[in-house]
């Protein structure tokens, strides 16, 4: 579907990681502003980090306008994507709804109701009884130690393929003249007084009048070498399906409360993610209790699941910044761009990503919606926390 | 499942019992003059985090024994501990050579500054070190 050209000396911009966010960002800088004399690099295999690692879910319901500006933009743009990239991405709006499971995030899931009404998205609070036509696999039982109270619900939510997202991206940019260097590490970055110049690879020296960096987990390792320090951790997050049966739920459930969220494949799999490890990990191994507490809790949400046999399980690493929200613009060297932060979030911001990264690469200026999480926030206070609003899961 | 060893207690449990408490030898900029402290000094101290894949030090708390805080060296790759040292304590010396990144340029930093040569025991962060050397006029009086 794509070349595996060798990389040539020079390219107008080298985007480093050939995930979901670096791959959309190579698409829109080539079909919307032109630059296809460029060069997408990747450590590994394409789509092999985080965007094959995610559990699909694809919604936009977020407390920060910040947010809600970015994700909403995504979300719309993932409806027309297969029609688009004439690849399909099977995506599915079959409805996402986050559980409200004590006073609390009843609550604070009204507050983001309102904000997310107010900012014309479409999504709504639906009492317990609704919740239980929705989802009748779930546990509706007043004893239950976190019984369900409502929900709030995007019907225009769902979930995607993630794969086919790298890959009808992939194969468009490889259209469009743009290279897919897969195999090829950065183990440096070139400077020219206060510019980048390039990277040093693998596979040898390219030069590039600008760089992108789009390596989620692995960011903070490669601005080091570009002198620039993030503010960022990394750690596992983990996720596991369940053998295939019939299916028993059509819509994606959140239950932040007891951390852990659940929907199901179109083979039939219940595709189940919970919290991160609590501890900085390269190793894209995550602990046994991080799933067993997972577990534990959906046993509890979706009782039918408890005699399921769980098929795989495995680990991505995610960057974690202090608000939860993303970094995403220029930087203190010029011609250097990062987009990283998402966390445990990504998945569902490809698009919208994609789109103002390449927007703010070209230009040389933060896209508005980009611009407030930009850098600079952290020195300012000027933070979107979303993770008082979002609790862990994502 | 990682199995850690509580130097302040001596138990050894696994990571349920455990709680990691992030990046260490984290010191607050300002206690006395927070007029003097930029912007840069409080993002550094709230937000900016040491990352590194491989050699890290964090701090760690014996939840479900002592309830003690305590310091460890972990590899981030591995996930091996390397050591475990006290809450006031510098980690030993040879673990601070191998330190790469960010943290050689910490612990470079740290046991520049001071004649004495850092042995783990005697060590303390520069919190500690003020303490000691205000209270106890022997302390103050060798560093003068």
């Amino acid at each position: 579907m794509w070349r595996s050209p060798d990389p040539k000396a020079e390219y107008d911009v080298v985007i480093v990681g050939a995930g979901g966010h670096g791959l959309a960002t190579a698409y829109y800088l080539a079909k919307t502003h032109g630059i296809t004399n460029m060069a997408v690099i990747e450590k590994g295999w394409l789509g092999g980090g985080n965007t094959g690692r995610n559990t699909t879910i694809i919604r936009s319901n977020y407390l920060q306008d910040p947010s809600m500006a970015i994700y909403e933009l995504s979300r719309s743009l993932y409806e027309t994507l297969s029609q688009e990239l004439n690849y399909n991405l099977m995506f599915s709006p079959r409805g996402v709804l986050m559980l409200c499971q004590t006073e609390h995030e009843f609550r604070a899931f009204k507050r983001t109701a309102h904000a997310n009404r107010l900012a014309g998205l479409d999504c709504r609070m639906v009492d317990a009884a609704e919740v239980k036509r929705i989802v009748p696999i779930i546990n509706d039982s007043a004893d239950a130690r976190y019984p369900i109270l409502g929900a709030y619900y995007q019907p225009r939510g769902g979930t995607g393929r993630h794969d086919a997202l790298a890959w009808g991206y992939a194969r468009a940019i490889d259209d469009m003249g743009v290279d897919v260097i897969q195999q090829c590490e950065v183990t440096g970055m070139l400077r020219k007084g206060g510019a980048i110049a390039g990277v040093e690879t693998s596979r040898g020296t390219i030069r590039a009048k600008k760089v992108a960096v789009v390596t989620s987990g692995h960011t903070t390792n490669l601005m080091d070498m570009a002198g620039v320090r993030m503010p960022m951790e990394s750690v596992c997050l983990q996720a596991l399906v369940s053998e295939p049966i019939k299916p028993v739920i059509d819509c994606v459930v959140m239950a932040n409360t007891v951390h852990g969220y659940m929907s199901q494949s179109d083979k039939g799999e219940l595709v189940i993610g919970g919290g991160t490890d609590a501890y900085n990990n390269y190793s894209q191994r995550g602990s046994f209790p991080a799933i067993e507490h997972t577990i534990t809790a959906l046993v509890e949400t979706f009782p039918i699941i408890s005699r399921l046999r769980m098929l795989r399980q495995w680990g991505g690493i995610v960057d974690v910044t202090g608000d939860r929200s993303p970094i995403i613009g220029l930087t203190d060297v010029k011609g250097l761009y990062v987009n990283c932060g998402w966390g445990t979030g990504g998945w569902k911001a490809i698009p919208g990503s994609g789109t103002v990264f390449a927007d703010t690469i070209a230009n040389n200026r933060p896209h508005p919606i980009a611009e407030p999480f930009g850098l600079s926030r952290f020195r300012e206070g000027r933070f979107i926390d979303e993770s008082v609003a979002a609790a862990v899961a994502h | 499942m990682l199995t850690i060893h509580c130097p302040v207690c001596g138990v050894e449990g696994d990571e349920t019992d455990f709680h990691c408490g992030g990046q260490a030898h984290i010191a607050r900029p300002a206690t006395t003059d927070p007029h003097t402290i930029t912007d840069e000094q409080q993002r550094d101290y709230l937000f900016m985090r040491f990352n590194p894949r491989g050699l890290h030090f964090e701090r760690w708390r014996c939840d479900r024994g002592c309830g003690k805080w305590f310091h460890a060296a972990r590899d981030t790759n591995s996930l091996d501990f390397k050591a475990y040292y006290g809450i006031t304590e510098l980690p030993p010396a040879e673990l601070m050579k191998q330190a790469t990144g960010q943290w050689a340029e910490f612990f470079n930093a740290k046991t520049a500054g001071k004649t004495i040569k850092p042995a783990p025991k005697k060590a303390a962060t520069s919190k500690t070190a003020k303490k000691v050397a205000g209270k106890t006029s022997k302390a103050g009086a060798k560093k003068s």
